[in-house]
């Protein structure tokens, strides 16, 4: 247990995968230098792995002021118990106030396990983070608290996590919430080689097959995305969706609705349990808009909603409202933008 | 061999189904508007050990810590084919976060002979992930998160397929060991007839003494007491008596459970609003398409 401390660092930790840094911590980084700068400590980030110390140069170029590097043959692959030994012996030697993970599949394996190892709290799955202060009941001020910010009772409510008593303040944060920091090559800091001990025992599993699959589309990196609903109605006439993406190179993206029903992979999914996004133009085709839906695409920078449904949650968060039937409107804009290139390659003839 | 399986569930409100405000005007959440369900990917984690029961034998036990209203989940499992059930009610749990809860939840697995724990991957009420990953740390057991597929169990190993987000691991691991199941791993089976007509009438000493409560309004606490006791014994001699425990029953240190054990706190609550932007209306014909069209690309946002 690690009692509370001021001039504690800010903590990313770094997760990577034979070399390659994941993006989640990258995004990261961008708010936890605000963190850090609000608070006026240093941002740390840690990194395990063997053979590791192009990714803590990086992570400087990211915004760090310090890096510790945990290197060990036993840590070339990820494995709960090991990782976690690490961490919390890490956490235990420097104190840090805040440690913040990418809710990744690795991360939300292993920060509840640190966690539960250093009798800390945590929070999964944020959607922003906050410097705050916090009034108790008593009266009590706890002054520049982390606020932990994410949705619950499945995106009914958002929550404000804070814990004040018992650190270091721990979260894991969404992927793909906070935009990516552009890397500063001249960036200066240090990075700290960290005595590392461990043994075949905190390695309880033999992994014995690993098959990474390469999401079918990148939504993130999408500038455009076309996304589709139940009001699509079938897998046929997802078609549709399919053809305006091709028309505007844009990412084919669906609801859980819509991907539940079969029109699409879950690759596409948008939503509290798919991908977040905020891309510069989001065209709803047959969404509904429940919550769900709307806290992985309500950052798009233009979002146009075309349903029947004058009742339709997505309109009161759309710029642009379509109301009429997908099977009309989403044909004449599919013919408009072809017309429209055309036009462009005769120009260009 | 056979594998002795303990299954965690966990009543939760169905934050799928909201059938009014999710929330009181004071800030609270209003739990009347969200019918109370047996949380999803438990009922993969139980089915997950039904299938192991069938094939190799060994006994189930299932617990949920929770309110006394969370009875009716645990006949649920009965009916489906859990051996035991288990209800861990205590005034003192009130206000655990995931923390405490895996403390409070891992004095009482340590009072049963296990190989495996099973829990779902996460509660549709916080989505967190984190009660079951946390409970393998306080059991000093390994833990196998997002376990898709079982693949094998032999002499005291078990071999499963977990997913790890783009893509998947297959992975061995000594026993005794927790795994957190997500929804692709099985379709749970139903409740069985014959398993329903046998357990119907199985229930706690909680809904015992309220149900007695409610039909001797005027009658004296002691008095409650001893019809409760009585009907509880009539209950037990015919295996429908589900077990209740309490914190003390299962030696949890108060310093560790509720809100004291619990390092996360609300600072606050808010309702969802949808942000209310300036939307125009565009008429879904040629004219409104093409303006809209061309206002876009003006605004630079199509090319």
């Amino acid at each position: 247990m690690i009692d509370v401390n001021r001039q504690g660092e800010v903590w990313v930790f770094a997760e990577q995968h034979n070399g390659h840094l994941e993006d989640t911590p990258i995004e990261l980084m961008s708010r936890a230098r605000r963190l850090a700068d609000t608070l006026g400590v240093k941002l740390a980030a840690a990194v395990l792995g063997n053979g590791a110390r192009d990714i803590a140069a990086k992570l400087i170029h990211y915004g760090a002021d310090k890096v510790y590097l945990a290197e060990h043959p036993l840590l070339v692959a990820y494995q709960t118990n090991s990782y976690a030994k690490v961490i919390f012996d890490l956490i235990h030697k420097h104190k840090p106030q805040i440690v913040l993970y990418g809710a990744t599949a690795a991360g939300r394996d292993l920060a509840p396990r640190v966690a539960s190892a250093a009798k800390a709290g945590l929070t999964a799955d944020c959607t922003d983070l906050q410097i705050g202060d916090h009034k108790t009941t008593d009266g009590d001020t706890h002054k520049n608290l982390l606020f932990q910010i994410r949705p619950a009772f499945g995106g009914n409510i958002i929550a404000t996590i804070i814990n004040y008593d018992r650190w270091p303040q721990m979260a894991t944060v969404r992927e793909g919430v906070m935009p990516m920091p552009e890397p500063d090559v001249g960036r200066k800091g240090e990075i700290i080689q960290e005595k590392v001990q461990i043994s075949q025992q905190d390695l309880p599993l033999e992994i014995l097959e690993e098959h990474k699959r390469p999401k079918k589309v990148n939504l993130k990196a999408a500038r455009i995305i076309v996304a589709g609903g139940a009001g699509v109605g079938s897998k046929d006439n997802f078609k549709l969706v399919w053809d305006l993406a091709n028309c505007l190179g844009a990412a084919p993206a669906a609801t859980r609705a819509a991907v539940d029903l079969g029109f699409i992979d879950s690759d596409h999914q948008v939503g509290q349990t798919g991908t977040t996004v905020r891309p510069s133009l989001y065209i709803a085709v047959g969404i509904s808009g429940a919550i769900q839906h709307q806290a992985g695409m309500s950052g798009s920078q233009k979002i146009i909603a075309i349903n029947n449904d004058p009742g339709a949650p997505i309109f009161q968060i759309a710029h642009y409202k379509i109301l009429g039937d997908l099977n009309v409107v989403v044909p004449k804009m599919i013919k408009t933008l072809r017309e429209k290139s055309i036009k462009e390659e005769k120009a260009e003839a | 061999m056979a594998y002795n399986c303990v299954v965690l569930i966990k009543q939760v409100p169905d934050t799928k189904r909201i059938t009014g405000k999710a929330m009181n005007d004071d800030g609270t959440v209003n739990r009347s508007a969200l019918p109370a369900i047996f949380n999803p990917e438990d009922l993969n984690a139980l089915e997950l050990a039904l299938q192991i029961k069938d094939k190799f034998g060994g006994k189930i036990t299932v617990i949920t810590m929770g309110l006394p209203a969370a009875g009716a989940i645990l006949r649920d499992s009965l009916f489906r084919g859990a051996d035991e059930a288990i209800l861990l009610t205590d005034a003192k749990c009130a206000a655990s976060d995931t923390l405490a809860t895996s403390y409070i939840l891992s004095c009482a697995v340590k009072k049963i002979d296990y190989d495996i724990v099973l829990c779902g991957r996460q509660a549709i009420d916080g989505d967190t992930a984190q009660v079951g990953p946390q409970l393998a740390e306080k059991l000093g057991v390994p833990q196998i998160t997002y376990v898709e597929e079982l693949i094998e169990l032999n002499d005291k190993t078990i071999t499963a397929r977990r997913n790890i987000g783009a893509g998947w691991q297959q992975v061995k691991a000594k026993l005794p060991v927790l795994l957190t199941v997500t929804a692709d791993a099985n379709e749970p089976r139903v409740a069985a007839a014959k398993k329903m007509m046998k357990y119907k009438n199985a229930r706690t000493p909680i809904e015992v003494e309220q149900k007695i409560k409610l039909e001797n309004a005027e009658a004296a606490e002691a008095d409650i007491k001893k019809l409760a006791e009585h009907k509880c014994s009539e209950l037990e001699k015919k295996g429908l008596l589900i077990k209740q425990w309490n914190l003390d029953f299962v030696g949890a240190d108060l310093t560790w459970c509720g809100r004291n054990g619990s390092p996360t706190k609300v600072h606050r609550i808010q309702s969802v609003v949808l942000a209310s932007k300036e939307t125009k209306s565009i008429e879904p014909n040629d004219r409104g398409i093409s303006d809209m069209i061309h206002e876009l690309i003006e605004d630079k946002i199509i090319a």
